[in-house]
This record gives structure tokens, C-alpha cells and sequence, in this order.
């Protein structure tokens, strides 16, 4: 530990410092729109979906996947916790519904990817269109809106996690969640054997074989763990949209992995840190309400957050080529 | 009147931050010569060998080609100038054919158009000069073996006309016929006038193949002299500085019970046939050519090669091959390609250490990381270990720093068998030895140890047994002592019957 302590904390904090920088950028340009108490508390809350998902997918990243089928993952659990609320299932039965939907289809992509041995961009760009049409099928091409009395008040209560400024509440239950977790996942990749064979995997999955790790078990795992995650983001979208949208977080992938790849992940694998990634989400969050506040049009955000991914991996490969040489 | 030497390096220092590379190095090479440029790894044979060829430019000292001050500022103007390497990793582009291979970058064209036929005849007779008759112009480099693609990369020498070759560890991927038949073609590039130089690790390939040699350590040129004028003994202790007393340590130990025994062994990979009993106590050698089938045997034993037919037990019971179960009945495998499977280079060296230990548990067991340091550090104590410490990446030590970690993994498992798959492969004379000892100790605590390698010498230094593979078939065992190299060879090559 003593000799990596310099770097280990450099790398820690460099994706918050670049949270640091386009709050300052943006203080710059509009200084009469500043960041509120009031605005940090809408950030947070906007990081939850994408930071859930995030977290899962730090965990595929690092063992050299990738999962584009996030979207219509959170879509398609966000579509079955709405049924489960419309057929008076009440919030827990919603809840563990969206989580069974996300945690199958992660599985179904783990499948894919070590039976059919199909490299991780093709299964999951394959499911992403998959689960969305399955989505898309359940909800009959529009949303779920629960409608009696009971449904809409099941609704409520789960709107309620992720509305903001609540009497008497600093941050709403989702941010705690999301909190939560962080450290969960960030614990578990250091501290157990499913997060040692995951980076081993990703580091190289040879030596995994050769060290007796069993790589299709830990794969499925990992992908599973990923989908549960996407499926509870799922639930926070639901609570946010009160519907069951199945074309909700459409290209939702391409900030899920851009927060990862922020966060200090390397697209090779065998690199990742799920603090990172946290920041990483907020960042995302952080730029598109900036964005706003300074009456940006929509377009514009995303031709940022493209650039910050290649800006991200520009910089993991530039660490890739120091540190071969 | 002397003619000046082909290549002549002289004085040639250079320093990396606080570490001297080299320090007043020299290296001259005439016309029509081969120097063999040996050392131990970390010596600075390839920062020499980075400077002639222009990755690299010297602190000072200076380079001569023919007489005439030659300082290449990068790799093109060396090749320009006359420096050919042939490297370990092959620098050819397999999609492309051998003909526009050897033309790649210094394409003969007018006007933009690509013009083969202008250099057709420099690239068939420099094909010939190979002597294989399946290189021709228009074959596809992805049908060639690694042998043949090496070939082609000293054709590329060839049609650029350059009077400087270098071959750095050329055979560390090829079977003994390849190995023949490119000594066939550097004898032809000697007699052809070209200086050539030859980076080995084996000495045996060293003496057949070199006129003179020189060995540097730690930098500085500790000696050189007439091949045939040296003994194998004094080469190595130029290298090392120090008298070896003993290359193959050997502590007495005691052949015990069966614990593994193979019958009728055949997998998808290339074993044929084999049939073995491997006792505790004992070290067994596999010897045999590249390629013969060694590898599979050890992977097949271990669960890496899928097995068609046959049976493995353990310790009487019968085992169904795969890396976990393997190392939960207390097998243990060292991987030959250290880089690509042996270790993950990219992790730490507590981690590369520990790996294995967790594969059976649950996955949501807990590390115990504390308890792991120690462990690391014992072991790091243990093996000598020349390194910053438990969280240094592996990519960053030495050949032999790095296998020494993957044999402390199987220590650290704590198996009772070993399967090591050319241990020494790449790594410097003193490390060796160490090897050598480590396994030596194995067998005397009672552990059972299977070793492959390319070295008959090695092979009946270690071994109390030997067994030959050919052409996927296992021979029958005999005791060391009824076994010399010669009959090594003669069954390697030639299989049972010829013995």
C-alpha cells in the first residue's frame, strides 16, 4: 500500500475534480446561474438511475464486457413494476418484480455470452433489442399507467423515493440508496472472491483458467449482478415517470458507460473503480443540468457527452501506452 | 591493410534516470562473421541492440558500418543504413502475401501505381536463399507456420540488403527441425559476407551456431573470445561472475507412493497416446521436440486441453480433468508462456500470488487481504523476490523475477504435484539454478513433480525419469542414468522403435 497510496489517491479523485471543472466552466460562462443548495439536491437525485446502472456496469467493464442492452433493461423493469403496481402487487411486489426482470435478462445475456462464446458488444447490442421489444410488447407500444385508487397511491410512494425537497428531507431515499450501493459494490470488489476473479478475468482470462477460477459461473454472475442493478434503476425511473414507459432510457447506455469510463475503468478490463464511477454519474448529471440552466438545447448535451467518452478512453489509452512502454 | 569491421560499436554508454544500461560497451562484428552477444537478462544485450537499431540513442560512444560514423535517429534510418532485426515477436503482417511483406514500406512504384515485378528478382532469390520451397511470392503469410513467417522475415533482410542481421532469441518458438534449418540459413547469410549477430539464452545453440562471442553484464563487456576456443563452463561464469559449482542442485529425496497415474491419455489437442505413473517424491521428465505433444499431456492432466479418451486418477481416485477440481485435489500447473497465460501482468504480484487460492470458494466469501500480505511476504522472503513489494504490477519485474511468482503460487496452493512446463524458458542463468533448487526441494518434501522441457541437459540434471514424447506418442520411462543426450534425441526425433 505505501507506494501506491500517491497515485492510488490521484486516480480517486481526478473524476471528481472533473465534476469540479464543468461546474466551474459553467459558473464562468453563466455566473448568474450558480449552484444551489437547491441544485445539488436536483443533481443527486438525477444521478440515481444512471448511477445504479453505473455501478453494475463498473462491474462488467472491469471483467473485460460490456452490457449496451442497459437501457432496455431499466425500460422493461421500469415497464413490469408498473404492471406489478396496475395489478395491486403494492410497492414491494414492483420492486421485486423490476429486480427478477433486470436479473433475468442479465442472466439471459451471461448466457449468451459464455454458451454461444459471442463476444460481450455483440450479445448485449443483440438483447438491447431484444428486451426493448419486449418492452415495448408488455406495454403495447406506449406506457403503463396504473390507474385505480390503489395503484395510483402504490405510485406515490414510490415517486415519493425520488422526489426532491420533501418536508423535511435533505435528500430523497434513492440518493441514500445510490450511496449505499456505491460502497456495496466497491466493498465487494475488493474484499470477495467474486470481485478478485472478476478483475483476474478481466485482467486476463487465462490466468484465471490456468488459477482454476471458474470463468462461466463468475461471467453469469457478474452480468446477473449488472442486470439487478439496471432493474432497480428501473424502479427509480418508474417512480420518476409515475409511468411505465417502454421507450424510456433510450441511449441511456451511452452515459451509463461513459460514467464508468470516467470513473477511471479501462474498456481492456482488469481496471475500475466503482467510487469513480459515482463521480462519473454525477458528472453526467452535473453537465445536463448545467446545460439547462444556461438554455442549451437538448442536441447540445449530447454532443458533449460523446466527446467526453472519447475525451475518457483518449485518456485510458494514452495510460495504456505509458505504461507499456 | 586491414579492412575496417562490418559493425563496429564502440564506447557506447547510456543511462535510464540513476540506472546505467551500458557502460563503455563495444561490439565489432566482421564481415562474414556470426557473434553470439550473450548475458544474462537485464545485462543490456537489447539496449545495445535498440541503439544500433535506432529505437534508442546512445549517451555517447559511437557506431561504425564499414568504417563509415553511422548514428540513426530512428528505426527507418537504421534499417536504411543497413540494420536488419529479427525479432523475437514476428513483425509480419499476416493478411498481406510474402511477397508484399518483404516489399512493405519500400514498395517499388511510378506514379503512385505498385510495381512488384521491379523487384521480383531480389525477392525470389532471396527466397531461395531460404531453401523452402512453400514460401513462395503470392503465399498468403497466414498459411505459413511461425517458422516459415520467421524465414520471411529474414528475406525482408535480404531484398533490403542489409549487411547487418540481428537475431534476437530467434528460436524461442521454433521445434528442433526449424531450429536446424535456420542455422542452415545463417550459415548461408555468413558465408554470403554479412556481419550477423545472435541473442540466445541457450548456449548450446550459442556454440553450434557462432564464430565468436561476447558477454556483457551488468552493462559493461566482461569478455569475449573464439567459440571454439571456450568452454560452456567459462561462458556461463562470465555471465553469472562467479564459479558455478553447481548448475543442478540436487537433494536427496525418496521416491514414494503412486499419486498420479495417466492411462491411455488422448486429447483434442495433439496427445496420441500416454501412460504414466507419477510418485511422490520423484521428479519425472517429459522430454521431446516442440510441438510433440509435451505441453498437451501436462494441460490434459490438469483440465486446460480437452481429453478425447482415457483416464486420469489421483491418488487411486479417479479425476475428471478441469483447473479447479485439479487444484483441489492438489495439482498445480506452471504455464510455459508466462506473458499470455502463466500470469496476469497487469496485477499485482500479491495478486498473480494468491489467485488460485479463492478459485473453490463461494463468491461472496470475503478476503482476507491482511492475512494475504504476510503471506505474500513470506513468500516474497521465501524465493528471493527482487521486487518493490506485494502491489508492484508483475509487467514490471524480471523474466525470472516473474517465474518465480508463478512457482510460488503453486507453493502457496500447497498441491502435491507439479506440473511444470518449461520452467527456465526465458529466463537468465542464475535464476535457473534457483529453479533448479526449488525443484530439487519439492521432491524431497515428498511432492511429485512432472517437468517438460526443450533442454535434454536440463532434463537429465533434474530428473530421476525421463519419457520421451514423439509425434503425440509417450515412450515407456527409464532411470535417469540410462539416458544421455544422445538417445534423447535419437527417440525424440525418431520415436521408441529407434532407440
Amino acid at each position: 500500500m505505501k507506494f501506491t497510496i500517491p497515485r492510488h489517491w490521484f486516480a480517486t479523485l481526478a473524476p471528481f475534480l472533473g465534476v469540479l471543472v464543468v461546474v466551474l466552466v459553467f459558473w464562468i460562462l453563466y455566473p448568474d446561474q450558480p449552484m444551489t443548495l437547491k441544485t445539488w439536491q436536483i443533481v443527486a437525485t438525477h444521478t440515481v438511475v444512471v448511477g445504479l446502472a453505473a455501478v453494475g456496469m463498473t462491474w462488467v467493464i472491469i471483467s473485460a464486457g460490456i452490457d449496451l442492452s442497459v437501457g432496455s433493461v431499466i425500460a422493461l423493469s421500469g415497464v413490469s413494476a408498473a404492471l406489478a403496481v396496475d395489478a395491486g402487487w403494492g410497492a414491494i411486489g414492483a420492486i421485486t418484480v423490476a429486480l427478477a426482470t433486470g436479473a433475468v435478462c442479465g442472466i439471459y445475456n451471461g448466457i449468451l455470452i459464455v454458451g454461444l462464446r459471442l463476444p460481450p458488444f455483440i450479445a448485449t447490442l443483440g438483447t438491447m433489442g431484444f428486451f426493448r421489444g419486449v418492452a415495448l410488447w408488455i406495454a403495447n407500444n406506449g406506457s403503463v399507467r396504473p390507474e385505480d385508487a390503489q395503484g395510483v397511491s402504490t405510485t406515490d410512494g414510490i415517486a415519493n423515493w425520488v422526489k426532491i425537497g420533501s418536508e423535511g428531507q435533505w435528500l430523497p431515499p434513492a440518493v441514500w440508496l445510490l450511496l449505499i450501493i456505491t460502497i456495496v459494490g466497491a466493498l465487494a470488489l475488493r474484499w470477495t472472491v467474486l470481485g478478485r476473479h472478476t478483475v483476474a478475468i478481466g485482467s486476463n482470462e487465462l490466468t484465471a483458467r490456468l488459477c482454476g477460477v471458474q470463468i462461466e459461473r463468475t461471467k453469469i454472475v457478474i452480468y446477473a449482478i449488472a442486470g439487478l442493478l439496471a432493474g432497480l434503476a428501473g424502479v427509480m425511473l418508474f417512480g420518476r415517470l409515475t409511468v411505465g414507459d417502454s421507450t424510456a432510457a433510450v441511449g441511456i447506455e451511452l452515459k451509463v458507460i461513459a460514467a464508468v469510463v470516467i470513473g477511471g475503468a479501462s474498456l481492456s478490463g482488469g481496471q475500475g473503480s466503482i467510487s469513480g464511477t459515482l463521480a462519473g454519474a454525477l458528472l453526467m448529471a452535473v453537465l445536463s443540468n448545467r446545460c439547462t440552466a444556461a438554455g442549451w438545447p437538448d442536441f447540445v448535451e449530447h454532443m458533449i457527452v460523446g466527446h467526453i467518452i472519447i475525451l475518457a478512453v483518449a485518456i485510458d489509452q494514452w495510460r495504456i501506452r505509458r505504461t507499456n512502454h | 591493410m586491414t579492412q575496417p569491421p562490418l559493425l563496429e560499436m564502440t564506447a557506447v554508454d547510456k543511462a535510464f534516470g540513476a540506472t546505467v544500461a551500458l557502460s563503455g560497451a563495444h561490439l565489432r562484428v566482421e564481415a562474414g562473421e556470426v557473434r553470439a552477444l550473450i548475458g544474462e537478462n537485464g545485462a543490456g544485450k537489447s539496449t545495445l541492440m535498440r541503439i544500433l537499431s535506432g529505437v534508442e540513442t546512445p549517451d555517447s560512444g559511437t557506431i561504425r558500418i564499414s568504417g563509415k560514423l553511422f548514428s540513426p535517429a530512428n528505426p527507418q534510418q537504421a534499417r536504411d543504413g543497413g540494420i536488419a532485426m529479427v525479432h523475437q515477436e514476428l513483425a509480419v503482417v499476416e493478411d498481406l502475401t510474402v511477397e508484399e511483406n518483404l516489399l512493405l514500406g519500400a514498395e517499388p512504384s511510378s506514379a503512385g501505381l505498385y510495381l512488384p515485378f521491379r523487384m521480383r528478382d531480389r525477392v525470389l532469390s532471396s527466397l531461395t536463399l531460404l531453401g523452402r520451397s512453400e514460401i513462395q511470392p503470392s503465399t498468403p503469410v497466414s498459411q505459413l507456420s511461425v517458422a516459415a513467417r520467421q524465414l520471411v522475415e529474414i528475406a525482408r533482410a535480404l531484398v533490403h540488403d542489409a549487411p547487418v542481421i540481428v537475431f534476437d532469441e530467434p528460436t524461442s518458438s521454433l521445434g528442433a527441425q526449424d531450429i536446424e534449418h535456420l542455422f542452415e540459413v545463417i550459415g548461408r547469410l555468413r558465408d554470403d559476407g554479412r556481419a550477423v549477430v545472435y541473442i540466445s539464452h541457450f548456449l548450446e545453440e550459442v556454440q553450434r551456431i557462432a564464430d565468436r562471442w561476447t558477454v556483457l553484464r551488468d552493462g559493461e563487456v566482461v569478455g569475449e573470445g573464439w567459440i571454439s576456443e571456450t568452454t560452456t563452463e567459462q561462458l556461463v561464469s562470465h555471465m553469472i561472475g562467479r564459479q558455478l559449482d553447481e548448475m543442478y542442485p540436487r537433494i536427496p529425496h525418496q521416491r514414494g507412493d503412486a499419486l498420479i497415474e495417466v492411462s491411455d491419455l488422448k486429447t483434442r489437442t495433439g496427445l496420441q497416446h500416454a501412460n504414466l505413473t507419477l510418485h511422490r517424491g520423484e521428479v519425472l521428465g517429459i522430454a521431446g521436440l516442440i510441438g510433440s505433444g509435451r505441453s498437451e499431456l501436462l494441460r490434459g492432466i490438469y483440465g486446460l486441453d480437452p481429453i478425447d479418451s482415457g483416464s486420469v486418477q489421483v491418488a487411486g481416485r479417479s479425476h475428471r480433468p478441469d483447473p479447479t477440481r485439479s487444484i483441489e485435489s492438489g495439482i498445480g500447473l506452471a504455464s510455459e508462456d508466462r506473458k499470455e497465460e502463466g500470469l496476469a501482468t497487469d496485477l499485482s504480484l500479491a495478486t498473480n500470488l494468491t489467485l488460485g487460492s479463492s478459485s473453490a470458494r463461494p463468491f461472496f466469501s470475503l478476503l482476507g487481504l491482511k492475512k494475504e500480505r504476510s503471506q505474500v511476504e513470506w513468500w516474497i522472503d521465501r524465493f528471493s523476490i527482487r521486487t518493490r513489494g506485494p502491489d508492484q504490477p508483475v509487467r514490471t519485474l524480471s523474466g525470472g523475477n516473474q517465474q518465480k511468482v508463478a512457482l510460488a503460487r503453486l507453493m502457496h496452493l500447497d498441491v502435491d504435484a507439479v506440473l511444470l512446463d518449461e520452467p527456465t524458458r526465458g529466463i537468465d542463468v542464475g535464476s535457473k539454478t534457483e529453479v533448479f533448487r526449488w525443484i530439487s526441494e519439492m521432491s524431497a518434501a515428498g511432492k511429485a513433480v512432472l517437468v517438460v522441457s526443450s533442454s535434454m541437459q536440463e532434463l537429465l540434471g533434474i530428473c530421476d525419469r525421463i519419457q520421451v514424447m514423439h509425434r503425440g506418442v509417450l515412450g515407456e520411462p527409464r532411470e535417469v542414468e540410462k539416458w544421455d543426450e544422445h538417445s534423447l534425441m535419437v527417440c525424440a526425433v525418431g520415436g521408441e522403435e529407434a532407440a
